[in-house]
């Protein structure tokens, strides 16, 4: 490996938190790091984009321009009440730094993305590729006698023929249709084992910028230049190509709204408070309307997003849109394969059940000689079973190998002596013992009977027999191979459940054998001898009973599925057609991690709610502050409202300005962390979340605003 | 002891809407879902030139609603300016142009503000004909129409939201009707006229002479509370002795404003197929209702104001025989349903009690609201609430099944955002454009200071949200005022029935998500307290520096 | 604008709608319920009138008031609340004062009308009852509340000559509790009351 390839692994997303915990780590340093691209972001172009912010920098300005005149016509007093000289420009200024905070808030959401940017960049660097042009899958299909130019890789285009060798990089996103290779695609997964990758199947997609360690492939170009895996890759973690989720554009019409109501609320104010007293000046006004609108949740909603999507990235998960996130959070019913999902991809032995009066250590020697040959990872269970069980004879070095065929369904040894062993389909090997000589229809029936209980647990029974070198056979014992439930899955799935959602196992296994092992896993239903037609059919049930389907899948066929789920999480060894018809990439290509995913598109809605109703809890306190301190020169008897007890109006005021843009810092880490999020039905989160985002936005600002306002006091004039 | 008799009261009004909210509700239900027409209601039918069997879109609905609510408009406002040439007009005068206009809108929108004195406008055949008609389906409209917006929540997929015309008509009919007859006879019992025999002239006791009032008085003051309407047959409405001859007859038209519309809840849990649901609605309304009320009692008893305390009690403005506390359960129920009827005069209540009253306006009408309009209402705020609380619970906000999205929940915004701009713009037009100023403060105004302000701003919140009572000091009869609070009365009302029935149509037009554990209960007692929260909260906030500036100014001096 | 053929029909459909429910609510339902209370209830339904001398002397519903033409308090009838329809009692123009709570009009009145009534009754200002210095809603209250009756006795009965125990005697007989017992306030209506009164005066007289 190179050394290039090694730095690109340091630096790859995968890195630092592929066991998938988000450290949400965050130092007072990203701030400053920040701080550039915030002040860069006062743009009133880019601020428009973010109408509540918007409002707060008109407001800004307008406070500085009335803080500079009043240089020349001295201090404004407001409803009857003079202010301290300082006043408009401290308004003004904290209200630039309103403005700034929520920016500094998406810089840092956004900064975290940049360095996993920039390292998928350095993937991107273009290599020349070798097209090959008319190509002829028929008459030459490794291309080898066809002639090749070398085209720079960002001039392929769709559909276009190469060959890449060993040491070379691939110059594209493809598929390869001729030849077989192992690849490294750390750069992409971090993962540093080469993978193989080959024509035709399942295992055919290799991405651009991966490289080809060994062997030399043919491949056909799938993706158009600048719309590579790698470049989607880069648009996603920098949150440029980030468009507004549908609940995100709800949230942001109401906070809109909200917004309008209180520009009508202080836009009126003057007109009446003239009849009832004295008018109120500006900056008092656009200090009460800034208070007012839903700035904290303002300010942090596009961070909080794009911290989603980030948490997401640090799990290897790559969701090609905003949208898919959210549908996770929504997801009713859960798709799961049974292979490699909920079991270990392969059965294993787990008992030997004699027949008869056979001896047990027979049964066992017998299993073990028969699967010394047997390169299947079945076989293999078998010998680590039966020497577990201390048998370690050794094998005759006459013995002939019989493979296991299609015709036969058995496989076993024949011992130089004579001896002939065979394991196989209960079925197989009662007929091939029946043939050596006969067996009792007892002995018959209990091997059945042993090897359907087996079945009927979810196992499969294999047989056991010896023929004896006088002809004589007999069986010996069946012994029981087990798929194995992965741990803890158990647990996994009752979170769901609490979460209301329903697991369906997915498994090509007959149905007793399905129902045995979805009763283990303890998945919620399961369909057995699942064809891709079946499981396509099962999503479209689901969705018309108005459920949300997610689901896992890698082959072509499964293309279909993962594109109509509404979360088809496609894994990375899969073909390009999975990954096309997907909507999230799993670069771990593990399955299990749709649990993470449902999880963190839940985490993402209930950080944008809990902020949203911390946002406009927080009013409450701000009106006892600044409702009194407004018309304290007019209606004394409103000091009875300053239940805060604050120093002087204009203290009053500057406080709650303060805390307002000083809670924005302190909820940045909440908003790229995520609020915690455990497994619990809906009404134990809601309640929780009220309890502390609810009632903790109520009661925070009026000790914040009180804090502030005994540091406040201490400025002279206030 | 005044608590006591307050617990009493409240109790026996409970009991008595406790009694009849599975019925009615019920009952309601089956008016608007039963699939057959009375063989009457099919003649009705065939005369009119509607079919009953067609289901209209959410957008044909609205064009009924509009162009019935449009007839009804030029209806009542002819009728008043042909007065002359109508029998029973007692020879009064045609009113003016705008407060005819202010007139047939407050009626069509189930305001019933009144600009003028009745008494001394109106003659018994506007009164009948135009009036009272406009009682009987303005409600019946928003009955309707709230039962469009259930009907949408409760479809499958791509249901419909019903027939306007059927809903009009079976209201009317089949609800309406039946209970304002058996109401106004029980009326009638209690004291309240109902004849055409004009003003009775008799020599007093110490040789003066009084003329007496009459008019088919009963047969419009059922409907009136039955329908939410409030317009009173005479100037001072239900203090009236005419009008509210008694203590008994006074809780009984209490119940009657607070029957169809605590009920309705019922009807929504029926309809959408999940009583519980109608359990919910009903708690948070039942307990801000008990909230308000409490609270106005309380600022009463205690008397607040120079002049009420140098009175000794807050009897300004209200009848021996109702005392503070059933003008206080009056004052309330009919401010918290949009009924804006009043049996004592909420202009002399106390500046904290008189503030109660804006302040069930503000809430939006929902708690329980007028007839459909208090179950739409609440609806909406339910909806926002669920969005929030949906987002809080991890999955993309759904009620009833139905998904809030983009579209509902700007609709939603839209109607919560209608009122407050109403109220506020309006009362600061009225003080911001110096002529109309001048005009208020000259004319307009009664009472000085602060609570003169409170009187305008009362005006335009009873306008924007249907109510219909008053800071009755207020001389709302000018032209500005006229103008304005008829253009508030009309969009208050109009603009959040076409939102109101594009979410139904928006509904309609979805599927349904069954409900998991993973979502958000909206039966449950936490729900209950998030939409009394939401309610609480999207007021206060719209409304909280105007009031600084009228009642809690005045009330904290 | 263009009115399409559907939105004319939809106007003609809602005038024809308009017309039916008018003639349903507007004309037969008030017609119905006068006539079932012109039969069933007559005395309710024409306003609860009451006859001193087979002459109509007023409604039991409608209060008046007991003052000379200038407004002066006529000292031998027991007197209404404060009145603020037309010139007081002006049953053909309801209304209350709807002067607010801190109106400097309104406690001026009041206590003016305190001082008045103390005088008037030889009390202490402190014992005039609220319902005695303020104006009802209406302005047509048929009621007093018993303590205001009270205190008015004994100037009733020195005016006319009475026994002060008899016309205590009186009010106390006419004192209407609360309705079923808890809904609303004790109450005396004035006119009747005064009816009464002239009956024992004329009575005694004999």
């Amino acid at each position: 490996m190179s050394t290039t390839t090694r730095e690109l692994d340091a630096a790859s997303p995968a890195r630092a938190q592929h066991a998938g915990q988000p450290t949400g780590a965050f130092s007072p340093r990203q701030l400053l790091a920040g701080l550039p691209g915030a002040v860069r972001k006062l743009d009133p172009r880019t601020m428009w984009r973010n109408p509540v912010m918007f409002v707060v920098e008109i407001g800004a300005a307008l406070t500085t321009i009335i803080a500079i005149s009043e240089l020349v016509s001295g201090p404004a007093e407001s409803a009857g009440e003079p202010l301290p000289a300082s006043f408009s420009w401290a308004i003004a200024a904290w209200l630039w730094i309103t403005v700034i905070f929520a920016n500094l808030a998406e810089s840092v959401a956004e900064g975290r993305g940049k360095a996993q940017a920039q390292s998928l960049r350095q993937t991107r660097t273009s290599t020349m590729a070798s097209v090959v042009d008319g190509y002829d899958p028929a008459a030459d299909p490794s291309a080898e006698r066809t002639a090749v130019r070398s085209v720079a890789s960002s001039e392929l285009t769709l559909g276009d023929i190469v060959t890449v060798s060993a040491g070379e990089l691939i110059p594209g996103d493809g598929d390869i249709v001729w030849g077989i290779a192992s690849v490294d695609e750390s750069a992409i997964t971090g993962e540093s084992a080469p993978v193989v990758r080959e024509s035709g199947g399942d295992r055919s997609a290799v991405t651009g910028g991966t490289r080809v360690l060994s062997d030399r492939i043919v491949m056909a170009i799938t993706s158009k230049p600048g719309e590579t895996f790698v470049d989607r890759m880069i648009r996603l973690v920098e949150g440029a190509a980030r468009q507004k989720t549908p609940n995100e554009l709800a949230l942001n019409i109401l906070l809109a709204s909200l917004s309008i109501i209180f520009l009508v609320v202080v836009l009126t104010l003057n007109p009446m408070a003239g009849y009832a007293g004295d008018t109120v000046s500006i900056p008092v006004l656009v200090a009460l309307l800034v208070c007012l609108i839903p700035t904290t949740i303002g300010a942090l909603l596009s961070a909080i997003g794009i911290a989603g999507m980030d948490r997401l990235v640090q799990r290897n998960v790559l969701a090609m849109s905003g949208r898919a996130v959210e549908a996770a959070g929504d997801v009713t019913t859960l798709l799961l394969d049974k292979t490699g999902t909920i079991t270990y991809g392969n059965r294993r032995a787990t008992e030997f059940v004699t027949v008869g009066t056979v001896p047990q250590h027979e049964l066992v020697a017998a299993a073990r000689l028969a699967s010394l040959s047997d390169p299947t990872p079945e076989g293999k269970s078998i010998v680590d079973l039966a020497e577990d069980q201390g048998h370690r004879e050794g094998i005759d070095g006459t013995a002939v190998v019989v493979p296991f065929t299609a015709q036969t369904r058995m496989s076993g040894i024949d011992g130089a002596a004579g001896v002939q062993i065979r394991k196989g389909a209960a079925s197989a090997v009662l007929a091939w013992v029946a043939a050596a000589g006969g067996i009792s229809p007892a002995a018959a029936a209990q091997t059945e009977s042993v090897a359907n209980g087996i079945a009927k647990d979810g196992g499969t029974p294999l047989v056991v027999a010896r023929r004896e070198r006088d002809g004589s056979a007999r069986v010996l014992g069946v012994v029981h191979l087990k798929d194995i439930v992965k741990e803890g899955l158990a647990e996994r799935f009752a979170d769901l459940r609490a979460m209301g959602i329903r697991t369906v196992m997915i498994t090509g296994d007959n149905p007793y054998t399905a129902a045995a092992i979805a009763r283990e896993a303890g998945v919620d239903d399961y369909l057995a001898e699942a064809t891709p037609e079946d499981k396509l059919e099962l999503i479209r049930t689901e969705q018309q009973g108005g459920n949300l389907v997610a689901m896992t899948g890698d082959g072509t066929n499964d293309a279909p599925a993962l594109a109509q789920a509404d979360v088809g999480v496609a894994m990375n060894t899969g073909t390009s057609a999975a990954k096309e018809a997907g909507n999230m990439v799993d670069l771990d290509s593990d399955p299990t991690k749709l649990i993470d995913i449902v999880r963190i598109g839940k985490q993402l809605l209930i950080t944008r709610g809990s902020l949203t109703t911390f946002s406009i809890a927080n009013d409450v306190a701000k009106y006892f502050a600044i409702i009194p301190a407004m018309f304290a020169g007019v209606f004394p008897g409103l000091a009875a409202l300053n239940i805060m007890g604050l120093h002087s109006p204009a203290s009053a005021i500057l406080s709650a300005i303060v805390f307002n843009a000083v809670i924005i810092v302190f909820l940045i880490p909440l908003a790229l962390r995520g609020v915690a999020y455990r497994a619990a039905n809906a009404s134990s989160i809601l309640s929780r979340n009220l309890l502390v985002y609810g009632l903790g936005g109520i009661l925070v600002p009026f000790a914040g605003i009180k804090l502030i306002d005994l540091v406040v006091t201490l400025i002279p004039g206030f | 002891m005044e608590w006591l008799l307050f617990a009493a009261q409240l109790g026996t009004l409970a009991l008595l809407l406790a009694l009849v909210y599975r019925p009615l509700g019920d009952y309601m239900a089956t008016v608007y879902t039963s699939p057959r027409d009375s063989r009457a209601e099919k003649v009705l039918y065939r005369v009119v030139g509607v079919d009953p069997a067609n289901q209209q879109s959410w957008s044909s609905y609205l064009r009924a609603v509009l162009a019935f609510s449009a007839i009804g408009v030029l209806t009542v406002y002819a009728l008043q300016r042909l007065q002359l040439l109508l029998p029973f007009a007692l020879d009064l005068p045609a009113p003016s142009e705008h407060l005819s206009f202010n007139t047939a809108i407050s009626f069509v929108t189930n305001t019933n503000w009144q600009s003028y004195s009745p008494e001394v406008t109106l003659g018994y055949t506007v009164q009948m004909v135009g009036l009272a008609v406009q009682n009987f389906v303005s409600a019946a409209v928003g009955i309707a129409v709230a039962i469009a917006l259930v009907r949408g929540l409760a479809s499958r997929s791509a249901g419909s939201i019903g027939n306007f015309w059927v809903d009009l008509f079976r209201g009317v009919i089949r609800i309406l009707l039946p209970l304002s007859i058996i109401t106004a006879v029980v009326l009638v019992a209690g004291g309240v006229v109902q004849n055409f025999a004009g003003f009775t002239d008799v020599t007093t006791l110490t040789g003066g002479t009084q003329s007496i009032p009459g008019g088919p008085v009963a047969s419009q003051e059922a409907i009136k509370e039955l329908g939410t309407n409030g317009g009173g047959f005479y100037n001072v409405n239900a203090a009236h002795p005419f009008e509210g001859p008694g203590a008994w007859v006074t809780i009984f038209q209490v119940f009657l404003m607070l029957v169809i519309p605590f009920a309705l809840p019922r009807t929504f849990g029926r309809i959408v197929g999940d009583n519980r649901q109608g359990y919910a609605v009903l708690a948070a309304m039942a307990s801000i209702y008990l909230l308000s009320v409490t609270a106005m009692t309380a600022a009463e008893l205690a008397g607040g104001g120079a002049a009420t305390q140098a009175a000794g009690a807050a009897m300004e403005g209200k009848e021996t025989r109702f005392g503070i506390v059933l003008s206080t359960l009056f004052g309330t129920t009919s401010t918290i349903t949009s009924t804006g009827a009043v049996n004592a005069m909420h202009d002399s209540f106390t500046p904290l009690g008189g503030g109660m009253a804006m302040v069930n306006m503000m809430l939006g009408e929902v708690a329980p609201g007028g007839v459909g309009a208090g179950l739409y209402g609440i609806l909406v705020i339910a909806i926002v609430a669920v969005f929030i609380a949906g987002l809080m619970v991890g999955r993309t906000p759904e009620f009833l099944g139905k998904k809030i999205g983009t579209r509902e929940i700007k609709l939603a915004s839209l109607y919560i955002l209608t009122t407050p701009t109403l109220v506020l713009a309006g009362t600061a037009l009225s003080f911001g454009i110096p002529t109309v100023r001048g005009d208020i403060e000259g004319t307009s105004i009664w009472n000085p200071g602060v609570h003169g302000f409170s009187e305008v701003l009362y005006a335009f919140t009873s306008a924007a949200n249907n109510n219909g009572s008053a800071f009755a000091g207020l001389t709302a009869n000018t032209p500005w005022l006229n103008t304005a609070l008829g253009v508030t009365m009309l969009l208050g009302r109009f603009l959040p029935i076409v939102f109101v029935l594009a979410l139904a149509g928006s509904f309609a037009a979805q599927g349904t998500v069954p409900a998991t554990a993973g979502t958000l209960p909206t039966h449950k007692p936490q729900f209950v307290g998030l939409l009394l929260g939401t309610v609480v909260i999207v007021s206060a906030l719209s409304y909280f520096p105007t009031l600084a500036l009228g009642p809690l100014a005045e009330g904290l001096l | 604008m263009t009115i399409t053929r559907g939105t004319s029909r939809q106007y003609l459909v809602a005038l024809r709608a308009m017309i039916v429910l008018t003639v349903i609510t507007g004309l037969a339902y008030p017609l119905l319920i006068t006539g079932v209370g012109q039969v069933a209830l007559p005395a309710q339904a024409n306003g609860s009138l009451v006859t001193v001398d087979r002459r109509v002397a007023g409604s039991s519903l409608i209060g008046q008031s007991f003052t000379d033409a200038d407004g002066t308090a006529l000292p031998e009838w027991f007197q209404s609340r404060p009145s603020a329809a037309g010139d007081g009692y002006d049953a053909g123009a309801s209304s209350g004062s709807n002067l607010g709570p801190t109106n400097e009009a309104l406690l001026d009145t009041v206590d003016e009308r305190r001082a008045e009534i103390a005088a008037r009754e030889d009390v202490a200002p402190a014992d005039v009852p609220a319902d005695a210095v303020t104006a009802s809603g209406s302005g047509l209250d048929p009621h007093i509340s018993p303590e205001y009756a009270l205190l008015q006795v004994p100037r009733v009965a020195a005016e006319r000559g009475l026994d002060n125990a008899e016309v205590r005697g009186l009010v106390e007989s006419m004192i209407h509790g609360r309705d079923l017992g808890y809904l609303g306030e004790p109450t005396v209506t004035v006119l009747s009351l005064n009816i009464a009164l002239a009956e024992l005066d004329a009575d005694s007289a004999n």
